[in-house]
């Protein structure tokens, strides 16, 4: 009985994590979209060839110093990173969820499928 | 075209993708898709980057409320996200040495797979066959019905294991949830109850997404100017589409007409694809 007790509260820690993440990180994306309309909403942009993105959203340094200095796509960014980092966040408290439940399998899997993804992190530093 | 009007294009596009996404149960990254490289020109790239991130945040969103009902089967759904990651992972490294013409071919192809699964009559399935290696890994479980809990188990592991390698290739490769390629994987391989297959297979989307997201961000693929109305436009899209599911029952003739839009859609991509015109 008490394993499934653990189980459902589990349950209940996950889906808290998804909605705040989702429900926070998509304010700072909508608050970013307005400040960059204000600020941008005139100018012309063309999207049919693929250039990356400007400097000052590609790296950490990058966007926040512009999330600072209130420029929009800067803070559009950190929502998103954010949004990205929302299921990350719950693998990491799965694992603590089954170290709190002894299940060690599943301790080591939650923990293989959060190798893999902050080796795909790096990887992408790389290439 | 000016920001402010483009935005607001992509907005409104967005909405109705995740609207029609949510209602058919496709998802809205299978829509948005072509509507951003064929009616808008926009560069294939940024339309899959930004079509990943609405992805995280419709999957985490509905994600959400399933697991409190305990439907999802957390423990497969864990299982199978190293089969999904991993997948993601080397499907978002391949993505930059393929030409975008297979991507666009690639795409059209999965798109029409997703409409004909969705049109599928969904008839609930619960086994109780053991499998020794299912039962090792305690991925049999139980799920609420009105009748109360049932109790299934879940069948030919490895065989599920390798088709979500698969899943997590393509919708790394090409920003899309490949929640149709998952509940095949589930459904049709693992032989799970059809409820606890879509609930979990959403489960895992948001993470195989991130996998792969963690990739396009630093490769520039996810701009944030495109993104922004796409995963607002998205998820309050499905947000309203899950509103009207509770309130009407048939939605038979939504989910031909959706299939008929992602045929029409699916075909144009890959006449582009050929063509090379994308």
């Amino acid at each position: 009985m008490t394993k499934k007790f653990k189980d459902t509260d589990m349950q209940a820690v996950i889906g808290w994590i998804l909605r705040a993440g989702v429900l926070v990180s998509m304010s700072i994306v909508f608050i970013g979209g307005v400040i960059y309309l204000y600020r941008h909403g005139h100018a012309h942009v063309d999207y049919t060839t693929f250039v990356g993105v400007p400097d000052f959203v590609s790296s950490p340094g990058g966007i926040i110093r512009g999330i600072f200095t209130l420029r929009g796509r800067a803070i559009i960014q950190a929502g998103i990173i954010l949004l990205i980092a929302t299921p990350v966040i719950r693998v990491i408290f799965s694992a603590i969820g089954f170290i709190i439940e002894k299940d060690y399998l599943y301790t080591a899997i939650t923990l293989v499928v959060l190798l893999i993804i902050f080796s795909s992190m790096l990887s992408g530093h790389a290439g | 075209m000016s920001v402010t009007v483009l935005t607001l294009i992509i907005l409104i596009g967005s909405y109705l993708a995740g609207l029609l996404g949510s209602l058919t149960g496709l998802g809205g990254g299978v829509v948005i898709i072509p509507l951003l490289t064929i009616s808008l020109g926009i560069n294939i790239h940024y339309a899959i980057g930004a079509s990943l991130i609405s992805v995280i945040a419709t999957s985490s969103g509905s994600a959400a409320a399933y697991v409190k009902e305990g439907i999802t089967n957390i423990r497969l759904g864990m299982f199978l996200e190293i089969a999904t990651t991993a997948g993601a992972m080397v499907g978002a490294l391949i993505a930059v040495y393929i030409p975008t013409n297979f991507i666009a071919v690639l795409f059209g192809v999965i798109l029409i797979l997703s409409a004909v699964m969705s049109l599928r009559k969904k008839a609930e399935q619960i086994h109780q066959q053991k499998s020794e290696l299912a039962e090792k890994l305690k991925l049999n479980g139980t799920f609420p019905t009105p009748a109360g809990e049932v109790s299934y188990t879940v069948r030919n592991v490895g065989g599920g294991f390798f088709m979500m390698l698969f899943a997590g290739v393509i919708s790394g490769l090409l920003g899309i949830g490949s929640g149709a390629l998952k509940v095949l994987a589930m459904d049709g391989i693992m032989r799970i109850p059809f409820k606890v297959s879509t609930t979990t297979s959403n489960f895992m989307i948001g993470v195989t997404a991130a996998a792969s997201a963690v990739v396009y961000l630093q490769r520039g693929y996810i701009d944030p100017g495109i993104a922004m109305p796409v995963a607002i436009g998205v998820l309050l899209g499905a947000l309203s589409g899950s509103k009207i599911l509770v309130h009407t029952s048939s939605s038979g003739w939504l989910r031909w007409v959706f299939a008929v839009v992602v045929t029409i859609l699916a075909s144009q991509m890959i006449y582009k694809g050929i063509t090379g015109t994308i």
